[in-house]
């Protein structure tokens, strides 16, 4: 491999990665809260129709992008309102806001399918554009790349630096608690959420901007929603690990297309569905480690401990807690 | 679970709701907001090619709705549905295309071996999703997401590699398997009758099952108190792999209909989001079994209906879903207006 396509590739995955990266983030903040969204795949793919829809009227991307944020926190409203105020099942109603959204945004976006549209174009930041390797990638690319990788600073200050993050993986931890040191915890949940949706919606206007660009039936981002929460599990609800998490898929996806001349037509299909398997292999090492049973052994035989991949940490208690509520 | 008098007020309310939002949403897509509706109306009921589409459609929903009904009254999350349609189109195309139509067994024990595989295909997924929950503690929602993603890819490998018509991969699907392998059909018509007479009967048994069996009580006593039922010694995780396995076998049956008595060979996303809205149809039924045919005829009036919408006023066919999203989700909130009546499903 040369120097040129490590690094073409390289910038390929951190490109393909962006997206998945802001939504996974939106994902980690809404769960860290205690919130489940699972509406996540229709909320990316109707606020990239929003998106597009609304950077096209204004002839401005990043106007679209700020319309993608808005469509995706409505989203998170509607989840916030049925699931916090109405006191129905958050499981329940997410995942008939993602069908919902789904079919919503190829109905509302039929006006403005496979129109032209402005895209976010690329930006060249002087100077650090220079940096061997690293510079084109990060600095002399789409601008998503730069959003996303600041997101991720972002979030992970926020989140694990700041006293309202303190308050919200409280609230996330356990809600009783948390309320009897005062804490409004359906008000930190609500804001969470809307975070959350605005966040998974820059990443669909990201996708119908840059990433994938234009608006059609299919758009070519149906899944990323569900991807999305494959990583966060993959992560282990941690910022910076979800990013890797999202890197590391780009990169299966990447590898996919890369392949495409070795297997035609299998390599797609097989790479797009990788971080499924994944996913649930990651839940099973991860429970597996907490078992009694493993523990025990792991307490006579101390090398099982170090061989078994600390892949992840522990989902937030009110996650759990809303999983086993079930319907 | 009987439906009260109570409920009515609900269902009004949440229907008109329903009318509402879907006719703002069709005034701020710049549709005739009558006009479609009569169009989805026609398109689903209007005419007798339309109506055997409907029932088409129908016969699918109707055995994941009633799949569905099991693995919720053991308070289950099977989002898995669509993938184990799939396994089950993909099980009955595999003994199908593999039977000899021409000697060895008669064609209608062939199907039948069809079917069978069908549903056992789907009975593997979906216990695969079981297992996972009851000995790995992998929730079934991730479990039954991610299989459906795999169900997908492994249908898309079969028809472009293994299963790939003779020279050419096509998306366009399998080949077609010869009209001795398919199941009967009346005078031409594109549909067999066998598979809506076997999703009902189907329904009454699950009907029967839940309602009036043992097995039936012991899975809502798992739904309410999982230690209760423990310390009783009903084997939470035993009823909880069973009701996995009833629900897959039906779904994989409603798969491998579609392969034998419509498409009569393995497409891509053969499962056509079938799994998906028979949830919606069993959540809009509130768990309720008698309300449970009417929403899937309902939804399967819709899913046909919408057909007609790209040809009649080019709009998106997508409304079908626009419409049942917001029935079930107005539904919700009339439950908020109006708590604590019927239904099964909390």
């Amino acid at each position: 491999m040369t120097y040129d396509y490590a690094a073409a590739l390289f910038a390929a995955v951190l490109f393909a990665a962006a997206p998945l990266i802001l939504a996974a983030l939106g994902e980690t903040i809404s769960e860290r809260a205690g919130v489940i969204n699972l509406s996540m795949d229709g909320t990316v793919l109707l606020a990239a129709m929003a998106a597009f829809a609304v950077a096209r009227a204004s002839g401005n991307p990043w106007i679209g992008l700020v319309g993608g944020a808005g469509a995706g926190a409505l989203v998170a409203l509607v989840l916030a309102v049925f699931g916090l105020l109405l006191g129905a099942s958050e499981l329940a109603v997410g995942f008939v806001l993602t069908l919902f959204c789904r079919e919503l945004a190829y109905f509302m976006g039929h006006g403005v399918a496979r129109q032209p549209g402005p895209d976010l174009g690329s930006l060249s930041v002087p100077v650090m554009s220079d940096i061997p390797f690293v510079g084109p990638a990060v600095f002399g690319q789409s601008p998503v790349v730069l959003v996303s990788l600041a997101a991720v600073a972002a979030v992970w200050w926020l989140l694990m630096r700041t006293r309202p993050g303190l308050v919200l993986r409280a609230v996330g931890e356990s809600p009783k608690a948390a309320a009897s040191r005062g804490v409004t915890v359906k008000k930190v949940q609500f804001l969470c959420c809307l975070a959350g949706g605005a966040l998974a919606g820059l990443a669909g206007g990201m996708y119908s901007l840059s990433v994938k660009p234009g608006w059609g039936h299919p758009q070519g981002c149906e899944g990323a929603g569900w991807i999305a929460l494959a990583i966060v599990i993959f992560g282990g609800w941690k910022p910076v690990r979800v990013a890797f998490g999202a890197l590391f898929f780009a990169a299966i996806q990447v590898a996919g297309i890369a392949l495409q001349d070795a297997l035609p037509g299998l390599s797609g299909a097989l790479f797009q569905i990788a971080p499924f398997p994944v996913m649930i292999v990651t839940l099973l090492v991860v429970n597996l480690r907490r078992s009694t049973a493993f523990r025990e052994a792991a307490r006579r035989v101390p090398l099982l401990g170090h061989l078994m991949p600390k892949t992840a940490g522990g989902a937030p208690g009110a996650v759990v807690g809303a999983l086993d509520r079930g319907f | 679970m009987t439906p009260r008098l109570g409920m009515l007020p609900r269902a009004g309310f949440a229907l008109l709701a329903a009318l509402g939002v879907t006719l703002l949403i069709l005034v701020a897509a710049g549709a005739p907001p009558l006009s479609t509706l009569a169009v989805m109306l026609d398109g689903g009921l209007g005419s007798q090619a339309a109506l055997l589409r409907t029932l088409a459609a129908f016969t699918p929903l109707l055995l994941c709705g009633a799949a569905l009904c099991v693995t919720f009254a053991a308070n289950l999350w099977n989002i898995g549905v669509e993938g184990q349609i799939t396994l089950g189109a993909i099980c009955c195309q595999g003994y199908l295309r593999a039977a000899d139509p021409g000697g060895g067994l008669p064609a209608a024990l062939d199907l039948a071996l069809g079917l069978g595989f069908g549903a056992l295909g789907g009975l593997a997924w979906a216990l695969l999703s079981g297992v996972l929950r009851t000995h790995g503690r992998v929730h079934e929602i991730f479990s039954g997401l991610g299989l459906n993603f795999v169900a997908m890819g492994a249908s898309l490998w079969l028809i472009l590699g293994p299963w790939k018509r003779p020279g050419m991969a096509s998306m366009s699907g399998t080949e077609t398997l010869p009209a001795e392998l398919w199941l009967p059909t009346l005078g031409g018509r594109p549909m067999s009758t066998v598979g809506p007479i076997l999703a009902v009967a189907a329904f009454a048994a699950v009907a029967w099952l839940l309602r009036r069996t043992f097995f039936g009580l012991t899975l809502s006593a798992v739904r309410q108190n999982p230690l209760a039922a423990t310390r009783l010694g009903l084997r939470p995780k035993a009823r909880i792999l069973a009701a996995m396995a009833i629900c897959g076998a039906l779904a994989g049956l409603a798969g491998a209909v579609l392969v034998a008595g419509l498409y009569h060979r393995l497409i891509p996303s053969i499962s056509g989001n079938y799994g998906y809205t028979a949830i919606l149809a069993v959540l809009l039924a509130s768990g309720s079994l008698a309300a449970l045919p009417l929403a899937c005829l309902f939804f399967a009036v819709l899913t046909v209906g919408s057909i007609q919408l790209p040809l009649s006023l080019t709009l998106d066919s997508s409304l079908a879903g626009v419409i049942q999203g917001v029935l079930v989700l107005t539904l919700f909130a009339a439950r908020r207006v109006w708590p604590g009546h019927g239904g099964g499903a909390k």
